[in-house]
């Protein structure tokens, strides 16, 4: 690479120039990793749910409950190995930002359904005796400081207590839960299902939705149309689906992120290919004689023109390793928002597939005009 | 008699400027010894650049044969043209032309960048031709560091550091002070005697040409007389 001093020291021919348009390389690519980190994060969690669980929900809305008398009838649907339900309890500790994604479940039927929740046989059978008990993610007891024992109140924006009119709930934690596959699912809030089917205002006799497990997986899309063909035309219609469907509908609620992702960082970087573009091409333009003088000394067309686009290819390449390199430095901080502490790989390899490209595009017409330099007119100043 | 270097046989050539032939060299014949300082003088506009560009292999003509040291080197594709240059001939021009972000070692090592040579080498070759133009003590300043002078030594020395046969000059001595440039002048005359080099030179300035072993004159692009000078 002994052309390696001529090509940097032409790229930092004008120094502030070179210095803003790599800033503004920079923050584009700071924001491609924030958002498509974010993105990534949230589309992991959907890939990684299970295929053999199907979800049965109502089928008017997510927020629509379902009879408990549903659970025996589900049951008894060939292919099914287990069915368990739960409900969205809609709460928060002390400040309604501090999410807690509580739901009241029965613990013997749902937690052989959530293998992947790593729990002591001890704790489930503490929460089986204590009415009020609770067992909670690792890394929801991290965020608060909580300990086993301690007394929580939670209240639910949904949720009101017959007792009192009020929905301020109070949970024992007699355990807590690890998931070694996906540390993301250790923020939940689990507790007994008949402690809350009693104590609520409303809605008594109902869950939010069924947690089924198929026999079968190959067999989970039947099993799904059994499910809903069960109850149709009933005052209460399910809808059955993945798992997978289900937290992509979840998220949906939210908006459509990825749209929402690529509109952003759409316009962002069509921005940048013309501010780029434009800078890289009067970075050429005021070049000439001396690409010109190279050409003289014996440089070929080719050789003269790879080193504007290696030119190019450097300052994208910089400017985008900074920008991810900042952007990752984010991701601890928004651990408690998406669940993960690292920018991903995947993000970090498209973001330097699109600095490659990018370079590729605004060096393009640069790159040409170079090639056809033609010594004798740029030495005459024509 | 020393053997000849440059010959051109019948050279034409034209730029047409849409429907607009415009003739510049017609039908030139011209040999160019080794050894030769030659001047080249004439009119603005008489094809002094064109010629020298073509001999230079810079351009190629509209018609006729340019050998040199019995290479035809107007058949030569552009990327043959080019590795030509960079075995066989070093450039000096009006306006230096040295590049802005690179000093003066980096400016005469460019040619070098082309060879095999290590790195070390390279520097070894450039620190030579710097000392040969007496500017060992400017290895590490800027062009913009330089005075006029000073950069037109250097970029002497870029266009000696490949050790060329042929130099080509058009008009070096433009933009200098008379002192100044018949330091320049008397530097070219050096590498004319002592170094062997052959040497095509642009000028405007009876007196630079004064430096020459011979003179020609171009004048609506023909050759009008030649005339030997003391030299
Ligand atoms: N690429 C070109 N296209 C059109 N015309 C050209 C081109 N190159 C040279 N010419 C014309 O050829 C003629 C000779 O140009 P050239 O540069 O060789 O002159 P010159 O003798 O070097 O003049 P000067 O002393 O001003 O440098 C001029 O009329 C010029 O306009
Ligand atoms: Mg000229």
């Amino acid at each position: 690479m002994k052309f390696f001093p001529l090509i940097w020291a032409s790229l930092w021919r004008k120094k502030a120039r070179t210095l803003l348009t790599l800033l503004s390389i920079v923050v584009a690519f700071l924001l491609f990793g924030m958002l498509q980190g974010v993105n990534s994060a949230i589309n992991r969690g959907v890939e990684l749910a299970n295929v053999d669980r199907l979800i049965t929900i109502n089928k008017l809305s997510l927020t629509e409950p379902l009879p408990i008398s549903y659970l025996n009838q589900i049951n008894a649907v060939s292919g099914v190995e287990g069915v368990a339900y739960a409900t969205w309890f809609g709460s928060y500790y002390q400040e309604p930002q501090q999410f807690v994604f509580g739901s009241p479940v029965d613990p013997e039927l749902y937690l052989p359904l959530v293998p992947e929740l790593q729990i002591a046989d001890e704790s489930v059978r503490k929460l089986t005796q204590t009415r009020t008990g609770a067992v909670v993610g690792q890394a929801l007891m991290a965020k608060y400081d909580w300990s086993v024992g301690d007394r929580i109140p939670i209240q639910s924006s949904i949720w009101t207590k017959a007792a009192d009119g009020t929905s301020n709930w109070e949970f024992d934690i007699v355990g807590t839960y690890t998931v070694p596959s996906d540390a993301n699912q250790e923020q939940g809030f689990l507790f007994n299902h008949s402690y809350f089917d009693e104590a609520r205002a409303f809605g008594n006799g109902t869950v939010g939705w069924y947690l089924i497990k198929v026999s079968d997986p190959g067999r989970a899309a039947e099993v799904a149309r059994a499910v809903d063909a069960l109850f149709a035309n009933s005052s209460a219609e399910t809808k059955t689906q993945s798992e997978k469907e289900f937290s992509q509908s979840f998220i949906k609620q939210f908006g459509d992120i990825n749209f929402i992702v690529t509109a952003i960082l759409g316009a962002v970087f069509f921005t940048l290919l013309f501010l780029t573009g434009n800078t890289m091409m009067q970075s050429v333009r005021e070049r000439v004689p001396e690409l010109a003088v190279l050409k003289t000394l014996g440089f070929s067309d080719t050789t003269v023109t790879v080193f504007v686009v290696i030119e190019s290819l450097l300052l994208c390449l910089f400017a985008a390793v900074l920008g991810l390199g900042l952007s990752s430095l984010m991701f601890p901080a928004m651990k408690g928002v998406i669940g993960q502490a690292t920018l991903p790989a995947d993000v970090v390899l498209s973001g330097l597939i699109a600095a490659v490209l990018l370079a590729l595009v605004i060096a393009l017409i640069p790159a040409l005009r170079t090639m056809r330099l033609s010594i004798v007119d740029a030495l005459a100043g024509r | 008699m020393s053997e000849t270097l440059v010959s051109l046989r019948g050279v034409t050539k034209s730029y047409t400027r849409g429907k607009e032939t415009v003739q510049v060299l017609e039908a030139l014949d011209l040999e160019i010894a080794a050894g030769d300082f030659l001047a080249l003088m004439g009119p603005s506009g008489s094809g002094k650049t064109t010629l020298l560009n073509l001999i230079g292999g810079l351009d190629q003509p509209s018609g006729g044969e340019i050998a040199v040291n019995g290479e035809r080197i107007d058949r030569l594709s552009s990327g043959k043209l080019a590795k030509w240059r960079a075995d066989h001939v070093g450039f000096v021009f009006q306006f230096y032309n040295l590049l802005p972000v690179l000093s003066a070692q980096r400016n005469v090592e460019l040619p070098l960048l082309l060879t095999k040579l290590s790195a070390s080498k390279r520097k070894e070759h450039a620190q030579i031709a710097l000392d040969i133009v007496g500017l060992k003590d400017r290895a590490k300043h800027k062009p913009n560091e330089l005075s006029g002078g000073q950069a037109q030594r250097v970029a002497i020395a870029r266009a000696l550091v490949g050790d060329p046969a042929l130099l080509v000059c058009d008009e070096p001595t433009g933009d200098l002070d008379r002192k100044t440039a018949d330091e320049i002048l008397t530097l070219l005359q050096e590498l004319n005697r002592s170094h062997g080099k052959t040497i095509i030179m642009v000028t405007h300035d009876p007196k630079a040409a004064e430096y020459a072993t011979h003179t020609l004159h171009l004048d609506k692009g023909r050759l009008v007389e030649s005339a030997e000078t003391a030299g």
